[in-house]
């Protein structure tokens, strides 16, 4: 029995959804839908009377000045020819369904169950032409829903909807037993049907070790049948996934380099580059007793030292392969979910400070048939976009950085990394915040969201290429209020001394999240039946791998819980006690008294076999086109001000709120307008002084075709600068005001294990990743800015039938610096017309994967060059000049070259330039315009300041000219016109950039 | 002199308290951030504070519209001593104290009827519901004071910059009575203005569309306002997207913000009142 409630607005109330949706139609998919309406149905399962249907609707969930409200009769109009209704399927967060609840329950006064599902909402559209069937499946499926996660009902409308998505699970056999003393072939057949993703050696150490005496020994004396249960072998798949074991980065690579003759072993890309160059700094900095690198690599995230009183903590994350199939779902998981890596590092419970956020995406043009499954790039960008806006605006963190970058080849799979760092105070109850401890006999607490289906088989979902029959489960869609409620809660528990760590549970579900932190007390005992549900007969096994998301696992002193729990009741966090920490060397997992699991801890986390693979370096034949001599730069500049990797993101920064909390300094715009792009953000950490934080994120992944390690050590390159552009100081050794700088490395790749038929090219792809990891550890020892926490993701294929979309290798530098004092930082946009502009750092003849040459669909030859001793003596002019008050504006020249730094360096109001460039044969007009040479910057002074900063710089500087108040961008050659421009024209250009 | 007390509510998504509580510290005055079940459960008293603070942020997700669940559990939902949060609201008010409500404060006020109230009977009059553009929005805007406005929040300003950052800050009143009461009676107090200080419905100046280009309202007596801009995210100078150039046309720019004089005004009045009695 279900009451239904609709809402719809009145007569004459401007419904602007309705209108989006129908321009949307018109201009995406040519349907011209007349006019829309839309309305919100609230399906009711509980029993209740007419009379406290009547009151709910009315006094909870109608707006009296907007609304109109039908019960158990839906509104229906005959002016509306067609209609669409986006319902969810079975078991898909319905947020909008459980604060119903909450108010009916508040309104009522009854005590009803609020934990479970009772109220299911959905969407319907009514549409005033009469479409065909065709075209109202294009708008529901295209524009309103996914199918993945949605129902949808679509045609002319009878005035009623009877679908309610209510989760039925039949019980079934509860645990089951699995064969696996067998061939191999039928091995890999059982990985294949289990979704295990294990390849052979994998199914082969697993089958060893239950064939193996000893573990026969002991699972008779636990009265375990000696074949492995269903949730055993789900443990180790999980355990042994490529998402949490990363056993690429872990692997043996044969690297032989063809152009020089050089061959090497290299035991692990992780331990030789990323690990050694942090251990290095690490000794460096202890050497000069300076020690604010506090935790690296073992907890979820890694933490520096701010000051005596508090410490620093971030991670940077992807969530790649959920956000191609549905990009809203995948990325408000993926922020949300990163968000829990702060949150849950040593004691947990600091407070989120920022999110940042850089996503690589086809063309929103793209005019490619679209594969079995494969979403137009265009939908995945709305989509992404909309899931980091409610994911971090909902949260109350502001996005304050990001970038966004597009190429053809993140068709398939966009990449979607999502970054927060947060603060902790350095002792929660007098104990080292950051720090795990845990001892045999601490509780297993389960807190936060209720376990469902969810995403089960996520990790090992994401090891694998997409193909049209991924799971349906796969798909989870975050819900940020559940967790703003949770992460409050933690906040004061830890406060209070309540809690003695915590983790996330993130992929892999507890089997991970305990998993993981019983390696630290040497086991634990687990009580599956104590887990809330959802809803009714998930098996045993799902439970516990289930990513069903917003939980959190905490670890609890047996005399702290009764205190613990009065705190979240009165949080309303739903907190569940299921086990025990031990130290007897085994994850034992039982439901209802039945042992389901009992696995030995040594071969879960070491016992997956070490992977060897090939890579092999051959120069790429390339050659520097050959452009028409006479070529129009105006015309030219104002493309390249379009052009996407260049264009204004503001419509996208607009969204997301960057400045809740009140810390953001330089925010992504600035400047009389608010449209003059900035480099790096800049925070403060508090009121009261204004120590704060600089924010950057380097990535190039175009260089890459070119010189992969050139793309990496660039990559570095622009992440330094951007914090030197907005005033930050490079990293010092003996400063002893913990003047710390963080590193989180993202590496994303296509499939880069060699296969003859599968993966031909595998050896090449392998060695460009070795080559950005020389570069990442060539860069950070040089600099002594370490890596304190990363990410790879490594099977970046979108594979559909015998065609496959792959990304370019891509690495992302996301850099974190302490800057002592907000105010003496620098932005982009010139201040005062007359003040003079220099360039600082050298052009080069460097046009090899530049915005220029794309715009010819020319790659070119002469990559940027990363030359880190000049580099390191600029950044420190830089610093210098800025110790001396002599920079009135710097920008950080990177996509576009010098062209673009001026011209986005003038958009704030009525500002222009008039400078000349000093072309000769040595570097060419349009090298001096459009090259993207490293370690650069556009910079302005006041005339007065000129001598000195000459002085300063050197043959580092070279005066271009001046800023004007004419709105007119123009540079010449010598004496030669080559850019006469309005700042207006370019920038409207630039406005529209993403209009595609 | 008597210590001027800010409770800042929190919980359920809220999400500005912090900054709203560095505010009334910076503007002299002592602030705690409680939780609302705190107050729920009687472990808080808010009689006993002088300003009651409705921050931003997303309380249930804004679920049902925004402020729609918060302000159904402040009309319905029993305290431990039995009455209703809005009892308590009410007693507060008649004591002569203030109450702030900020971007989804503001929206919880007006759906809980106490704002603009021109009827006094708390029934709801105005909504706020989704912007024009129908996108959220973080833009800064500046907002023009009516001159004629009671408010002692607004004391003394003209103009002010700030930020909006909602996607539901669209100000629909009931109907054309209760419009031309409410500006009969001066209670909508900021207008959406472009720089130059011409009130606008222009987006992006105006950037949702509201009747009347409103941002602000109070109820008669001025004790009560609500806001879509954010004052407390703009205490330092250092949060003016344009602060780099400000400095250098005056190097002896004030480092405090624009919205800091809000804070500092109602605690100026409070602190008046006390003198008085």
């Amino acid at each position: 029995m279900k009451n239904q409630i609709e809402i719809v607005l009145k007569n004459g109330i401007r419904d602007v959804e309705a209108e989006k949706i129908a321009a949307e139609a018109k201009n995406f998919l040519d349907i011209d839908t007349g006019v829309m309406k839309t309305g919100k149905i609230y399906n009711v399962t509980y029993q209740l009377t007419e009379a406290e249907i009547a009151e709910f609707a009315q006094k909870g969930l109608c707006d009296s000045i907007i609304h109109d409200v039908y019960i158990n009769k839906l509104f229906s109009d005959s002016k509306f020819k067609s209609f669409i209704l986006v319902a969810k399927l079975p078991g898909v967060t319905d947020d909008e369904g459980i604060s119903a609840q909450k108010t009916l329950n508040d309104i009522l006064g009854k005590e009803i169950d609020t934990n479970t599902q009772h109220i299911y909402t959905d969407a319907i559209y009514y549409i005033e032409n009469q479409l065909s069937q065709e075209q109202l499946q294009l708008i529901a499926e295209k524009l309103l829903g996914n199918k993945l996660i949605h129902h949808l009902e679509y045609g002319e409308f009878t005035g009623s909807i009877d679908y309610v998505p209510e989760v039925r699970i039949d019980s079934s056999e509860q645990v089951k037993q699995i064969d696996i003393d067998l061939e191999d072939e039928e091995l890999l057949q059982l990985s294949q049907n289990m979704l295990l993703s294990l390849n052979l050696e994998e199914m082969q150490a697993v089958k060893a070790h239950y064939l193996d005496s000893e573990t026969k020994k002991l699972r008779q004396q636990v009265g375990l049948p000696l074949q492995p249960t269903d949730c055993e072998l789900e443990v180790i798949a999980q355990t042994w996934s490529e998402h949490c074991k990363h056993k690429e980065f872990a692997a043996t690579i044969n690297y032989v380099n063809h152009e020089t003759g050089e061959k090497e072993e290299i035991d692990s890309l992780f331990k030789t580059y990323i690990k050694r160059s942090t251990e290095i700094i690490q000794k460096r900095l202890q050497k000069a007793g300076n020690n604010w690198l506090l935790k690296v690599f073992n907890d979820n995230a890694g933490v520096v030292k701010i000051d005596d009183d508090s410490v620093f903590v971030w991670k940077v994350e992807t969530h790649n392969s959920p956000s191609a199939i549905d990009p809203y779902g995948g990325a408000i998981t993926g922020i949300l979910g990163n968000n829990r890596d702060p949150l849950g590092t040593g004691i947990g419970g600091g407070k989120l400070l920022f999110n940042t956020n850089v996503l690589c995406f086809g063309p929103p043009d793209y005019d490619k048939p679209l594969l079995a499954g494969q979403l137009h790039p265009k939908r995945i960008f709305a989509g992404v976009r909309h899931g980091i806006e409610d994911g971090g605006n909902k949260s109350g963190i502001p996005t304050v950085n990001g970038s966004i970058v597009f190429d053809e080849r993140y068709s398939g799979k966009p990449l979607v990394y999502c970054g927060t760092g947060g603060v902790m105070p350095a002792k929660f109850a007098g104990v080292n915040s950051w720090e795990k401890n845990i001892s045999a006999g601490d509780l297993i607490i389960m807190a936060g969201g209720r376990v469902g289906k969810d995403g089960i088989h996520g990790a090992t979902f994401s090891s694998a290429e997409i193909d049209e029959n991924s799971p349906q489960s796969a798909v989870q869609i975050g819900s940020p209020i559940t967790q703003k409620l949770l992460s409050d809660f933690l906040h004061e528990a830890a406060r209070k001394g309540l809690i003695k760590c915590s983790t996330d549970n993130g992929a892999g579900g507890l089997s991970s999240s305990v998993g993981e932190l019983a390696t630290i007390s040497g086991g634990a005992d687990i009580n599956l039946e104590k887990v809330p549900l959802k809803y009714a007969n998930l098996k045993p096994w799902e439970i516990f791998i289930s990513e069903s998301q917003e939980r959190m696992t905490l670890v609890v002193q047996p005399q702290k819980l009764a205190e613990l729990q009065q705190l979240a009741a009165s949080r309303e966090v739903e907190l569940s006690n299921i086990g025990v920490f031990t130290d007897h060397g085994y994850l034992n997992v039982k439901y209802e008294n039945e042992t389901i699991a009992y696995l030995n801890m040594e071969f879960l986390h070491d016992g997956v076999p070490k992977k060897y693979m090939p890579a092999e370096w051959h120069q790429p034949q390339l050659s520097e086109p050959k452009l028409e001599k006479d070529l129009d730069y105006n015309q030219i500049l104002t493309q390249l001000m379009g052009s996407l990797n260049i264009c204004s993101r503001e419509q996208v920064i607009r969204q997301y709120d960057h400045e809740v909390k009140g810390k953001t300094v330089i925010k992504p715009l600035m400047g009389d307008d608010g449209k003059a792009p900035q480099d790096a953000a800049v925070m403060r950490l508090n009121f009261d002084s204004y120590q704060g934080l600089a924010i950057s994120n380097g990535i190039i992944p175009r260089y890459g075709d070119i010189d992969a390690y050139q793309m990496s050590a660039g990559a570095f390159d622009e992440a330094i600068r951007q914090i030197i552009a907005v005033g930050g100081k490079l990293p010092d050794l003996n400063d002893k005001n913990s003047r710390f700088w963080t590193v989180n490395d993202n590496f994303c790749v296509p499939d880069s294990f060699y296969d003859p038929q599968k993966n031909p090219d595998g050896k090449l792809k392998l060695a460009k990743l070795v080559q950005m990891n020389k570069a990442l550890f060539d860069m950070a020892i040089f600099y002594n800015i370490p890596m304190t926490s990363g990410k790879d993701s490594m099977k970046n294929d979108f594979k559909a039938g015998d065609v496959k979309i792959s990304i370019p290798p891509t690495i992302l530098y996301s850099m974190v610096a302490k800057l002592p004092d907000v105010r003496k930082t620098i932005t982009s946009d010139f201040k005062q017309a007359g003040d003079l502009i220099f360039q600082i750092g050298k052009t080069y003849n460097e046009l090899g994967g530049s915005e220029f040459y794309q715009l010819f669909d020319e790659l070119g030859q002469n990559v940027p060059q990363v030359r880190m001793q000049n580099a390191k003596k600029v950044y420190e002019k830089m610093m210098q000049a800025n110790d001396e008050h002599l920079l009135e504006s710097a920008h950080d020249i990177s996509d576009g070259g010098l062209a673009v730094a001026l011209t986005e360096s003038a958009f704030t109001k009525g500002m222009g330039i008039d400078i000349s460039i000093p072309a000769n044969s040595d570097l060419s007009e349009t090298a001096w315009l459009f090259a993207e040479s490293h370690s650069r910057f556009v910079i302005s002074v006041k005339p007065e300041n000129k001598r000195k900063l000459e002085l300063l710089f050197q043959t580092d500087c070279c005066y271009l000219g001046k800023v004007t108040s004419d709105g007119k961008i123009k540079i010449a050659n010598n004496n030669k016109k080559l850019i006469d421009l309005p700042v207006s024209q370019l920038k409207q250009a630039w406005d529209e950039g993403l209009n595609r | 002199m008597k210590e001027v007390k800010a409770i800042v509510v929190t919980g359920f998504g809220i999400n500005c308290e912090e900054e709203m509580a560095a505010a009334y510290k910076l503007a002299g005055a002592k602030a705690e951030v409680v939780h609302l079940n705190d107050i729920f459960a009687g472990n808080v008293n808010i009689q006993e504070y002088d300003i009651l603070n409705f921050p931003g942020g997303f309380s249930f997700g804004d679920d049902l519209g925004s402020g729609k669940v918060l302000a159904n559990k402040m009309k319905y939902r029993k305290l431990k001593n039995g009455y209703t949060f809005l009892d308590e609201i009410n007693k507060f008010v008649a004591a002569g104290k203030y109450i702030l409500g900020v971007c989804n404060g503001f929206q919880f006020l007006v759906k809980m009827g106490l704002l603009p109230n021109i009827n006094g009977n708390i029934e709801q009059e105005v909504t706020l519901t989704r912007n024009n553009s129908a996108k959220f929005e973080d833009r800064w805007v500046y907002l023009k004071v009516n001159s004629n406005s009671k408010t002692p929040f607004l004391k003394g300003i003209e103009t002010i910059f700030m930020p909006v950052r909602h996607g539901e800050g669209k100000l629909i009143v009931k109907n054309q009575e209760l419009k031309t009461a409410i500006q009969q009676e001066n209670l909508n107090c900021l207008t959406y203005c472009t720089q130059q200080g011409e009130i606008t419905s222009q987006y992006p100046a105006n950037p949702n569309g509201s009747d009347m280009d409103c941002a602000a309202l109070t109820d008669k007596t001025g004790q009560i306002l609500g806001m879509m801009p954010h004052p407390e995210a703009y205490l330092s100078l250092y949060n003016n997207p344009n602060w780099p150039a400000l400095k250098r046309k005056d190097p002896q720019i004030s480092e405090d913000g624009e919205g800091l004089q809000i804070f500092k005004n109602i605690v100026e009045k409070i602190r008046g009142n006390y003198g008085n009695n």
